[in-house]
This record gives structure tokens, sequence and C-alpha cells, in this order.
């Protein structure tokens, strides 16, 4: 019967002329277009697609899609009707992709943050936003006169750990003073509860707010409290015009432009992309004025330096937070430790959850 | 001036009218609100309403989704429907469906990877447990210190929603996924995977347990002395206490029942369907099965019916957000203007409307 | 471990600060109660008021006209369930949860084009020396003005349902709405205005987030306030005062386990937040088993009335 299916979509593909001028590019949200964030992020993405290619690409979207059964039906209709490609932007759909792509071989799918790939016509990508966290914790470290840096944290998964872990080490290389306080609000978006650790992080001394958070409330605390914030996933200087002195800018457009381009050429073949500073998938919101030009200098070369592979922002020697050896000197930490890292490094005080 | 009236008798003809009239409102506002957004209004509601049943593309594959979609809808409000008759006020249904989901996934997990056939069979009695169990705790403090169920029950929601993030997160993490929240994919492991049991039917066991609960619940109400007693303690709780039905022993049934077949639905849910435990593996079908009993006037045929236009809602509504580019919300907008209209046509089977002169007391 | 970083006045201002959203819908949600219905669209409500409250607020420059319009919203959604409820004899329970599907819901599209846009700010009240006396001068008066005409709208919910005559009429219309229907009290009359109210509060508690709080707008940005709210009422066992109490309990614990957080301790967030849920269970089993028979649930919550006369 999953035979059948299949041969029905095939039947219909055969239909429209193999070369067809438009090509059909669905995506599926975990959050709505209007969250100013993750999702938000990626519509930006889709609509920089349609304007690259014009009538040569139809978009889609469906907004709020729960993992499981909900994302498995969406992609199905997605595919039923006649879609080329399918976006889906959260990793929790994993599996409904790889069952969605099985019976529809013809279906090209690209999974963003994903870690399950059983199909070759499931393509996965992500981000390395520990290299824009470098750059934020080296701007941190010189920054801050208090040397506390508050920092904001969703859950803790990888993604999330390496950030900062990431932050701190580049923080502690410039000012080796630095400590750091960490909030965990388990959740991605609650507004007022991140207001509230803003808050709580700048009155136990915090002068610095990152957040790997999606509102924009902590940066507005920051603004009113008189100290310095990064922004998250967007430009949120309108927030804080004095407080916000970057942020880690998700630009997923220029990857989704070249991926329609493949398919539409023919080349388009499944593979595992995790990207940063050199492909332009992450890129930092403009230098608050605050920060000196010879800070801003220093930020650039180490955008550069990351983007030439001449610098990894995980080298060793770094420690363990127990102090037990993680990374040699000069050993640099390999894709899988980081896709998998559940410890903070060497010099965190506060405990790791869980 | 216009005054209801009660009527003696519940009208038949409005009974099945209403939910027509209540379709064709709906059908008449969302359109205008759909057109106010540029799009095509008829286009809209032939997505929603008829496409997943009818369209060539894609109803072969929409109406399964729509078992599969209803079926815990159907399940929790069946057991709901039968406090409600009782007024007994379990409103939290979402709460035991978590805890369902939570007992079968752990008996699951507990065995994995052994194989073996009664594995399923035992997160089934789990699932319904643990659901059970959820709802005992209402109906105790009800019965012990008259605590009212419907505070507890709800509040017992908020807990069992942070006691599965706490799960997601700890206990319940695969292992093999280090970082990752979320359980093991269940629908990988054979042995506790609810699969469809013919293929592209939709038909899981979560939808015969449904089927099963529909007609239990029909001849428990019609034809069982239970199902008097819960009538009448509903209707006239003196005659009822009078008629030697015990208050206490009601709340348990049916706080019990509920809970049951809310935790049932939630099981059949996390090993099928849903796969894995999550944290936000619970999306809020408690809450939208208590709208379901209510819109099928707590009769089982009634909810069968309430549970599928709701399923019919959810999957035309992403068809139009895919097809014609509808914001989500709107959907939001066009499902609570259904239930606006369904709820608020229905007090035509109960009252007649008369025009009366002059003021009264 | 930073323990001596937590500064106990700073604490008590933030869980001001965090507790008056869901006191706002709290004290209204109260009124409503007391007078026997049970509206559980509080969510809805407040986001509508969020909403609302935030285009109104934008649109006029104004955060005190975005506050009168973020009640006006939420009177709006809350009128919708009167009719319902109480006209049409509906299903309390049911319209309450339809209710807040309708309100995320039309608040997302009413709001889409508002998303990253920053409100007029609401100035801080200036207390002069008040703010500078040691301890309480940081913890009580440093807030916006909202702050304190929470604290003053509990006082005066109090003051109504104790000593005015139409209070005594909303409690007994709550109690018993036969026997008030036979004294010839207007039972409709009175719930239809107490859900006004309500509606109103929780459209001020919603705009509290939007505007001062947050403030930003995004759609479903009150992530469970309004069920808070809700929780809080029954924690006072409808006692205004107490709803006051158990906002700034409730602020008070996520306020705290930031704090612990932030000085390095490590603490189950996930079993540190039901915390308040089990603690109001047990006060509802306490007040409902003993002698307090008059801090009970209002005897006609949830129940439907038709004058059969």
């Amino acid at each position: 019967m999953k035979k059948l299916l299949t041969a029905a979509v095939l039947s219909a593909a055969l239909a429209t002329p193999a070369l067809a001028d438009t090509t059909k590019v669905g995506f599926i949200y975990i959050g709505p277009v209007g969250d100013f964030g993750w999702t938000a992020g990626h519509d930006r993405a889709r609509q920089e697609l349609q304007d690259h290619f014009g009538d040569a690409v139809e978009t889609s979207i469906v907004e709020n899609v729960d993992y499981g059964a909900d994302a498995e039906r969406v992609m199905t209709q997605m595919a039923l009707s006649g879609t080329d490609m399918i976006f889906a932007a959260s990793f929790g759909y994993g599996p409904d992709v790889n069952a969605v792509a099985g019976r529809f071989p013809n279906v090209a799918f690209q999974h963003a943050t994903g870690y399950i790939q059983e199909h070759d016509n499931i393509s996965l990508f992500d981000a390395r936003f520990y290299e824009g966290r470098a750059v934020l914790g080296h701007i941190a470290g010189k920054m801050t006169e208090t040397n506390t840096i508050g920092y904001i944290a969703s859950y803790p998964i990888p993604a999330v750990v390496s950030g900062i872990n990431s932050a701190y080490l580049h923080a502690k290389a410039v000012n080796p003073d630095v400590n750091f306080r960490i909030i965990w609000t388990y959740s991605w978006f609650d507004p007022a509860l991140e207001a509230d650790a803003a808050e709580t992080l700048i009155e136990q001394g915090a002068d610095v707010i990152m957040q790997h958070t999606d509102s924009t409330a902590a940066v507005r605390v920051a603004e009113d409290a008189g100290v310095m914030a990064f922004g998250q996933a967007s430009d949120m200087v309108e927030f804080g015009p004095t407080a916000h002195l970057s942020a880690i800018v998700d630009r997923w457009a220029p990857y989704y432009i070249s991926r329609v381009q493949a398919l539409k050429d023919g080349t388009w073949e499944a593979q595992n992309s995790w990207m940063g500073f050199a492909e332009g998938i992450i890129e930092m919101a403009p230098w608050n004025d605050r920060i000196p030009a010879e800070l801003q200098e220093e930020a650039d070369g180490l955008i550069a330096a990351i983007a030439a592979g001449e610098y990894h922002p995980f080298t060793g020697p770094i420690n363990r937070q127990d102090g037990t050896p993680w990374l040699a000197d000069g050993e640099v930490a390999d894709d899988g430790a980081l896709a998998t890292m559940d410890f903070y490094v060497e010099g965190i005080t506060s405990d790791f959850p869980n | 001036m216009i005054r209801l009236e009660k009527r003696k008798e519940p009208s038949k003809l409005w009974r099945i009218a209403n939910p027509f009239l209540a379709v064709a409102l709906t059908m008449l506002a969302g359109g205008i609100m759909f057109a106010m957004l540029g799009k095509d209004p008829f286009v809209a509601i032939r997505l929603i309403f008829f496409d997943p049943i009818f369209s060539e593309t894609f109803a072969s594959y929409s109406r399964p989704q729509l078992l599969i979609k209803s079926a815990p809808l159907i399940l929790i409000a069946v057991g709901l429907a039968i406090g409600f008759k009782a007024n007994v006020w379990n409103i939290g249904a979402e709460g035991q469906y978590i805890m369902g989901a939570l007992f079968g996934a752990g008996v699951a997990l507990a065995f994995f990877p052994a194989p073996g056939w009664y594995i399923f069979p035992l997160m089934v009695l789990a699932g319904a447990f643990g659901g059970f169990l959820w709802a005992m705790i209402p109906a105790i403090l009800k019965t012990r210190f008259n605590t009212n169920e419907i505070l507890v029950s709800l509040l017992l929601v908020y807990v069992a929603e942070r006691i599965l993030a706490a799960m997601a997160l700890g206990l319940m993490r695969n292992p093999d996924q280090p970082g990752f929240p979320g359980s093991r994919d269940l629908r990988r492991y054979e042995a506790a995977y609810n699969s469809e049991l013919i293929a592209n039917t939709g038909m899981h066991w979560g939808v015969v347990a449904a089927i099963i609960a529909v007609i239990f619940a029909y001849v428990m109400m019609t034809r069982h002395m239970l199902g008097f007693h819960i009538q009448l303690a509903g209707q006239a709780p003196r005659a009822a206490r009078f008629g030697g039905v015990s208050p206490a022993r009601l709340v348990i049934i049916c706080l019990g029942i509920s809970g049951a077949l809310a935790g049932l639905a939630g099981m059949f849910e996390v090993s099928g369907p849903g796969g894995q435990v999550r944290i936000e593996f619970a999306s809020g079908y408690g809450f939208t099965a208590i709208i379901v009993a209510f819109l099928g006037r707590l009769h089982p045929i009634g909810i069968v019916l309430a549970g599928l236009l709701l399923g019919l809602t959810y999957i035309g509504g992403e068809l139009s957000q895919m097809m014609l580019q509808l914001p989500g919300a709107a959907i939001q907008v066009f499902q609570g203007m259904l239930l606006f209209f369904l709820l608020a046509l229905d007090f035509q089977t109960n009252y007649r409307i008369r025009l009366t002169q002059g003021a009264h007391a | 471990m930073i323990l001596g970083s937590i500064n106990p006045a700073v604490l008590l201002a933030a869980l001001m600060v965090a507790a008056t959203p869901i006191l706002l819908a709290a004290i209204g949600e109260l009124v409503v109660e007391k007078s026997g219905v049970l509206n559980l669209g509080v969510e809805g409500m407040m986001i509508m008021g969020a909403c609302v409250g935030f285009i109104v607020a934008v649109n006029t420059g104004s955060p005190f006209i975005g506050f009168v319009g973020a009640a006006l919203g939420g009177m709006a959604l809350s009128l919708l369930f009167a009719l319902l409820t109480q006209a049409l004899m509906t299903n309390q329970v049911a319209s309450g949860l339809a209710l807040t599907l309708f309100g995320l819901g039309l608040t997302a599209l009413l709001g889409q084009r508002y998303v990253g846009i920053t409100p007029p700010r609401t100035p801080k009240l200036d207390l002069g020396l008040l703010s500078d006396i040691p301890f309480l001068g940081r913890a009580l008066f440093t807030h916006d003005i909202v702050v304190y005409l929470t604290i003053a709208l509990v006082g005066a919910v109090w003051w109504f349902l104790k000593y005015s005559r139409a209070g005594m009429i909303l409690r007994a219309v709550g109690e018993n709405h036969d026997a008030a229907h036979a004294l010839g009290y207007h039972v409709k009359r009175v719930r239809v205005l107490a859900i006004m109210f309500g509606g109103a509060c929780a459209g001020l508690g919603g705009a509290y987030l939007s505007l001062i709080r947050v403030p930003q707008w995004t759609e479903g940005m009150t992530v469970g306030a309004g069920w808070i709210a809700l929780a809080l009422v029954v924690f006072a066992s409808w006692r205004p005062w107490r709803a006051m109490a158990g906002a700034y309990l409730f602020g008070g614990v996520v306020v705290l386990q930031l704090n612990l957080q932030a000085a390095g301790v490590r603490i189950p967030v996930e079993y540190l937040s039901m915390s308040p849920y089990l603690i109001t269970i047990l006060v509802l089993v306490i007040i409902s088993s003993g002698k307090g028979r008059s801090l009970n649930a209002p005897g006609s919550l949830n129940k439907p009335f038709h004058a059969s006369s």
C-alpha cells in the first residue's frame, strides 16, 4: 500500500513536465512566523529565496506544526501536492522527516539541526552558533567592568551548552577575572521570565547579558538598567539602542538559495552541512558604536580567522569543569564532540544542570 | 422584550439542525474573515471542509489521518461526558493524558530492547492505570475532603506538564542521543509500536479503543443501571441520594473512567503517532476534548461526530495554510468561531425564544 | 556558590513586578468566581489585552491610553463569554476554553504588523525621598504606577466585597442564585458585570506584560500566565488579600529560583516549578475539609442559572 502511494506520486510527477519552470518549496515551522526568533529567521530566508527566484519558485508554509503525527501529515500533504523540496525547521522533526522521506524518494528534504539521516533524499544542515558565541565572548570579556557576565539559557542541549562554553573560553582569554552567571529558563520563549532572569543577573552584578532564548525582553531590561546586552537570532538593536552591542544573526538564505538552485540544476544530493561564518550562515549585527574601534577590529579579525579556518574556537588545551583534560594543547574539538557536548569547561562555577 | 423559555422537552429537530446551522454560520463569518485577509473564501472553505475528504490529491491520505487526529479527542471526550452528565467536572484530562503516556512509555523503555508480545498489552494497562491514578487524586480529595474537583484536576495538569518536561530531559531521555531532550522513538521499537493495523487506513489500537469506548458508553448510558444513576445524579442529585445512589461512589467511578480513557489516549499517542516522550508532547488534546464533549452534547454518537468535525478543521486548516497561504492564526480564529456557534445555537434545543410584552420582575 | 550576592530588597522588588500581571488577572477572576461564574478564558482575555493595549499604545503614543484600550479589549472578549453563558446558557467550562483558543488566534492576526516594534515607554513613578529609605525604599518604592494601582485595586475589591451593598449582592448571587433571585436581585445582570470586570482586569494584566514588563508584542506572549491566575484565585480561597499574598508567593518562587541559579546553586528547576501548584492543592484541601466552610468555593460556581418564574 505504501508503494502504491509512492507510485501515485511518481505518476503525478511524470504528468507534469520534468523540467517544470516552477519549483515548489514547502516549509514547516515549529513556531509562528511572528516569533521574532527562530522561526522568523527561517521565514526571512524563505522570503529572500522567493525574491531571489521570483516566479521560478513557489513557496508555501505551515506554521505551529507539532512534532510527530502532525508534522508527518503536513509533510505528506506537501509531497502529495507536488512539492519538490521540503524544509523542516526544527530538530524534533527527525523521525517524521525520515518516515516521509522514505515514502517520497523524489522529494528533497532539508532538515535544520537534524541528526537522523536514513534516506538519500534527506540533507541535514545546522549553523555553528558557537563561532558567533566566541566573538560575543571576546567582546563581553573586554567590555565588562564588573567582570561578571550573565547568560540566559534555554534547554541544556548541545547547541546551547557549546555556546556557553565558547563564550566563556573567549571571555576568559581576554579577561582572566571574568565569571559567568547562568540561568536556565527551560523554555525557548517566555518573555516575562526572560525579563526576570535578566533583571536577576544584573542585580547580581552582571553588566553584559547574553541570551540563548528568543524574546527581546532581556535586551530591553539591559537598556533600562544601563548595562550591555547581545541580541539573539535577529538584530535586536531597536529594543536597546545603547545596550545592544551586537547579535548573532541567523542567515539561512544563502544556503536555501544554493539548495534550491542545485535542485533546479539536477545536482542536488543528500549532504550534512554544518556551516558558520565561512558560509555566511551566521553573521554579526552591526557593532554598537560604544565598542572601541580597536576591539571592533579584533572582533572582525576573529571572525575572519574563524571563517578562513585558521582558528577553531575549541582549540586545546581545554579542561572539563571537573579539571579532567578534554583537549590537549593544540588539539581541535571534532564535530561529533561538539554536537553532543554535555559538560561545562573548566572555570565556569555554576553546576551543570541534570 | 425577548426572553428565553425553557422547553418541556428538548427539541429533537433543533438538536439535529443546530450543528448544520452552526457550520453554515461559521462558513459565512469565516468566509468574511478570509476575504478580509485577501484570500478567496470559497477556496478556503473548500480546502478546510471538503478537500481532506473528497479531493483527488489528498483524500486517500487525509481520510485515514482524520481517524488518527480525532481518535484521541473522541476517546477522552467520551469518558469526560460520562462525568459531566453526573456533574462530576474533570477538566484535567490533559494531565491524565500526559500521565498515561508517561506510564505507557515507561513500561516500553523499561523493556527496551527486548521483544515480546506481552509488552504492548502491558503498556496499555500501564497507560490506563497512569491516567486513572492521576484522576484518583481529585476523586479522593473530593470524596474525603469535599475539595472542588474542577480546580484540583486543573492544577494537576500543570504538575503533569512539569513532570513530563523533567522526564523528557532526565529519566526518559534517549541515552543514544546524548544531549537532546526526548525519549527513544517508540515507533522504532517493534514490541512497543502502536502501528497501523491495516496499512493506510489510519486504524491503530487507539482508534479501536475509541470505537469500543463509544459503544461501551452508549450501552452504559442507555441500558445499564449505572448509566441511569449517573443521569439521575446529574439532573436530580437529591432524588438520586434518596434512591440510594452514593455520590462518593459516582465521583470515583466517573473520574476513574475518564482518567483511564484519557490515559489510554496518551499511551496510544506516545506509542504511535506521537512516537516519543517529548517536552512538547502534550498539545492540548485534553482541553480540546472538553469542547468536543460539549459539542457532542455529551452523547457518545454526538462526540464521534464532533471529534471528526474538529479533526477535519485541523487537517483542512493545514491544507489551507499550505495551498492558500492562510496564516495559521486565521485557522485558529475559524475554529474558535465554529465552537462558539456550535455552543451558542444549542440553546434552541432546550429553550425557545419568546417575545413578551413589558418587563417582568 | 555566591549566595551573598542575593539582595533581599531586590528580591522583594523583583517579585512585586513579577506578580503584578497575574495578580491583576486573578483579582478580576476572583470577582467573576465570587458571582458564581467560572471563566476559564483568562489566558485568552489576557493576550487580548496584551495585543490591543500594545496596538493602541503604539498608535496613540500613550501607554496610559494603551492600558485603557487593553481593559476594553479584554472586556470585549469577556462580553462574548457573557453572551454565551448568560444569555445562551452554554456551558461555562467549554465556553471559557473556546474563548482562550479564539483569543490566541485573533490576537495573532491582529498583532501581525506589530511584531518587532518598541512601544512608548511607561515612566517609573518618582517617589522622591521614599525610594531613598534603606532597604524598604529599594524594595517598595521603585516601581511603575501600575504596581501600586494594582495593590489599590486589591484593596478596593476587598472593600467592595466585604462592605458595599453591591458586593453583598454579588456574593449572594454567587453563593445561591436561586435565593438571590427570590430576593429580587438580577442574577444575570450582576454576573455580566462581574464577567466584564474580570475581562478588563485580565486585559490590564496582559498589557502590563506587553507594555511594561517585556515590552514587545509577540503572539502567545502570555505563555500561560492566565492559567496561573486561575490557580491563584483558588489558592487565595477567593479572598483578595490572599490573592495578593499568593501572587507574591508565586512571583517569589520564580524570582528566588532565578536568583539561586544565578548564584550558581544547582536546583531542580522542573520540580521546583511545580511546587506552587502542589501548595495550592494543599491549601484547597485544608480549606475545604475543615472548619473554614466560609472559605470554600462559591456555592453556585459553574452552575447555570435560568429564572424559571
